[in-house]
């Protein structure tokens, strides 16, 4: 594997970010796809919105119990990408993706799949945090409601305050919990958006870029936060901040312009990056 | 000679002046090379002098037109023989003066033309005829003022864009100043006629009185009822068929707002959206004879052989195509507030595996609720305040009953029929339409208050 990857940086690290640009051939992934204990393995995902291909021939593994971070100048699909793993793009008018991605080896975008049941193992958090316009128990207890997770009331509340202590949100709304969640502070909306995908026992959670809009004390609370939702949970996070992904992550992907440029280590990634374009990107050259 | 050639002098006048003071303010800059010497560009000039030279004199003009009758008429009289003005009374010395411009018009006079009369209509025409020509010498002489005054104010560091601004600020507050004045006057005059109103009957007896029968007796000889004003038969009515027309427009205009909103593909949506608003553009009167002549007979065929006695006027009818007419009013406000919800929220409840039907009845009716209660309490206003369709189709018996198959009337109903036909003005069955114009008036005010409110309460929400 090693030997065939060094080939491909041979192969790759004369193609520049110019000729990309124009559309000139890119031929594969620098770096390991592939973890030895994957959650879920795409291969070879392309979107299309429209004419546009937003993401060409993608491979990549979320591994178990892993932080994979997402990075890369905006636009190049690292939200089209992360939306691929749940069936988010679904909603989007004009939307194709092809290719192959499975969850504990089964193929999400099977024709028989019903992608709703299939969110609620893949949750997702979003940019901007988007509490339901309820109080702060009925965004927590929205997920158990509508598929029916708790049979009594005491379980429901049960199951509320776990998805709150692992939020690390517990202590400061345990008070108020009737009260509307969109009267939190943003980066309290934020880790009860969190809470409330963890409340239905997802396997993998996507986040996109759940910080971009939060102060940097919020910023280190939820960092921290995903550090130990690693425990339970697989995590696929897109992040502009390349400090976070460093924090944060153990693996990480650099995108351009649809393509998967680089994978690997994170320490590996920001201390030797092997591409051209990604060391660029690192080192702040553009993006 | 008339008056409509003077404006069109003037309005020469203005545009002489503009070119004129343009064209000045070019030669004070030093030439078109110079232009940019100038405060303002030079058409800020040329309007600066076109305001000069008509403002004044159509401020004059108007003026003018508002005294000059009343001035000829003082003089004319003045010129009678004082005896025989001392001798009539006002409305004689009224008709008289008539006779007087109808002589001078060469009109037919109502009686015998007296040597009086002739000397003081001719008396009139000339006092007209100078008159006319005054006003046209001192108007164009104003406007010509007007115009050589602003001459002489032009130079380069004349403030003249900032002038004409505050000039056509002071046109615009003007304007608008006269929309608000008279709803303020309409407003007054309702409430200053009710106030009539109540000195007769008394307030407790219209808001709390259940019989309804504003009959008078015209005439002292004539036989009629007391005049019952009551009015709550009517209040009732109008809740009636209001009810109705609600329970018809609110489901299917909600659903129709839920279905072009959530699940109607875009080219479905861009023709049924526009179908559906042209509803509302048709003439109430038409939705009238539909709910007359067309819904009322079926509905009452349909009563009888269900065995219900149905009057051939129902609140039924009425509420029914009430409804229909309301539809748009909900389905489109809906939409725009059912729209209004960030995709953001859909997207969170969709991430959290909900279903599409589960995320509208969970997360997007419940957030855009607010907004849709502002857009049905603006219909409800809007269904309190018809008058054609109930008119046609509710009948005019006054029923205090919540029986839909009955005849109902409503308070705009009753307002028509009691101003329309001979009236005499100061009688309470006049005048109780007024009360009941203003009781209107205000429960429609006060919803739509309610209704903005929460609706920009809403907006805000999301902003
Ligand atoms: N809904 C959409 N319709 C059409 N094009 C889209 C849509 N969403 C994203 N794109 C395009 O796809 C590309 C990738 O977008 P995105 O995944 O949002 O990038 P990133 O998250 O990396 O900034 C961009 O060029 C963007 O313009
Ligand atoms: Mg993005």
């Amino acid at each position: 594997m090693n030997a065939l990857a060094s080939e491909i940086v041979r192969d790759t690290s004369a193609v520049s970010a110019a000729d990309l640009a124009k559309g000139g051939h890119f031929s594969g992934t620098i770096g390991d796809i592939t973890t030895p204990d994957p959650r879920m393995v795409c291969r070879e995902v392309n979107v299309w919105y429209g004419d546009k291909h937003a993401i060409k021939d993608v491979s990549l593994d979320i591994g178990n119990h892993q932080v994979v971070a997402m990075i890369g100048p905006s636009g190049c699909g690292k939200s089209t990408f992360l939306r691929c793993l749940n069936r988010m793009n679904d909603t989007i008018d004009g939307c194709r993706v092809r290719g192959s991605i499975t969850l504990d080896g089964r193929e999400i975008y099977d024709k028989g799949l019903d992608p709703v049941p299939l969110r609620a193992q893949v949750g997702m958090v979003f940019q901007k945090p988007n509490p339901f316009p309820k109080s702060i128990f009925e965004n927590v207890a929205y997920g158990a409601r509508i598929h029916g997770l708790t049979n009594s009331k005491a379980e429901l509340d049960a199951l509320v305050e776990t998805s709150l202590r692992k939020a690390g949100l517990w202590n400061e709304v345990k008070d108020r919990l009737d009260q509307p969640g969109t009267g939190l502070s943003g980066g309290q909306q934020q880790r009860l958006c969190i809470a409330r995908t963890i409340a239905v026992s997802p396997e993998v959670i996507l986040m996109d870029e759940p910080c971009s809009a939060l102060d940097p004390i919020a910023t280190a609370i939820i960092e921290e936060l995903i550090d130990e939702l690693r425990e339970h949970y697989s995590i696929a996070i897109v992040t502009h901040s390349m400090q976070q992904a460093a924090r944060v992550s153990q693996r990480t992907a650099y995108f351009h312009l649809g393509d998967l440029v680089e994978v690997g280590e994170t320490t590996q990634v920001f201390t030797n990056p092997r591409h051209k374009l990604t060391e660029d990107y690192i080192t702040g050259r553009f993006g | 000679m008339h008056t409509w050639t003077l404006l069109v002098a003037l309005l020469a006048a203005a545009a002489l002046a503009y070119h004129v003071g343009r064209k000045r303010a070019i030669a004070t800059a030093g030439g078109s090379g110079r232009i940019n010497t100038l405060h303002s560009l030079p058409a800020y000039y040329g309007f600066y002098a076109a305001m000069w030279a008509a403002i004044p004199a159509l401020l004059l003009l108007g003026l003018w037109l508002g005294v000059q009758d009343q001035a000829i008429n003082e003089l004319v009289k003045a010129s009678l023989p004082p005896q025989s003005v001392a001798e009539l009374t006002p409305g004689a010395l009224g008709l008289l003066m008539n006779d007087v411009k109808n002589v001078a018009s060469g009109n037919i006079a109502s009686g015998a033309v007296t040597p009086a009369i002739q000397t003081a209509a001719d008396q009139y025409a000339r006092l007209q005829h100078l008159a006319r020509w005054t006003q046209w010498l001192l108007v164009l002489a104003l406007s010509v003022a007007g115009m050589s005054f602003a001459w002489s104010q032009t130079r380069p560091t004349m403030r003249a864009r900032n002038r004409v601004e505050s000039v056509v600020l002071g046109v615009l507050i003007l304007f608008s100043s006269i929309a608000v004045l008279t709803t303020l006057g309409i407003v007054l005059s309702v409430v200053f006629e009710s106030w009539q109103f109540f000195q007769k009957i008394a307030p407790s007896e219209f808001f709390l009185g259940t019989l309804w029968s504003p009959q008078t007796a015209m005439r002292a000889d004539q036989v009629a009822a007391d005049g019952a004003f009551g009015a709550v038969p009517l209040f009732t009515g109008t809740l009636l068929v209001s009810f109705i027309a609600m329970a018809v427009a609110v489901p299917i205009g909600l659903m129709a707002a839920i279905y072009l909103s959530e699940y109607a593909p875009r080219k479905v949506r861009s023709v049924a959206k526009p179908l559906l608003e042209i509803l509302a553009g048709i003439p109430t009167v038409v939705y009238g004879f539909f709910a007359a002549l067309t819904l009322a007979p079926v509905i009452r065929d349909l009563g009888e052989q269900l065995g219900f006695a149905v009057a051939s006027e129902s609140a039924l009818a009425a509420g029914l195509v009430m409804g229909i007419m309301i539809i748009p009013f909900v389905s489109s406000l809906s939409d725009d507030v059912i729209n209004a919800v960030p995709q953001a929220m859909r997207d969170g409840s969709y991430a959290l595996g909900a279903t599409q039907s589960e995320t509208i009845r969970r997360v997007v009716i419940p957030a855009a609720l607010p907004g849709i209660v502002g857009g049905v309490l603006l219909a409800v206003s809007r269904a309190i305040g018809e008058t054609m369709i109930v008119v046609m189709a509710a009948g005019l018996t006054a029923n205090l009953t919540a029986n839909p198959l009955a005849s109902v009337t409503t308070v705009t109903v009753q307002i028509v029929t009691l101003l329309t036909g001979d009236q005499e003005f100061d009688s309470a069955k006049t005048l109780a339409a007024f009360a009941l114009g203003l009781t209107l008036f205000l429960v429609t005010l006060t919803l739509n208050i309610i209704a903005l409110h929460i609706v920009r309460k809403y907006r805000e929400q999301y902003e």
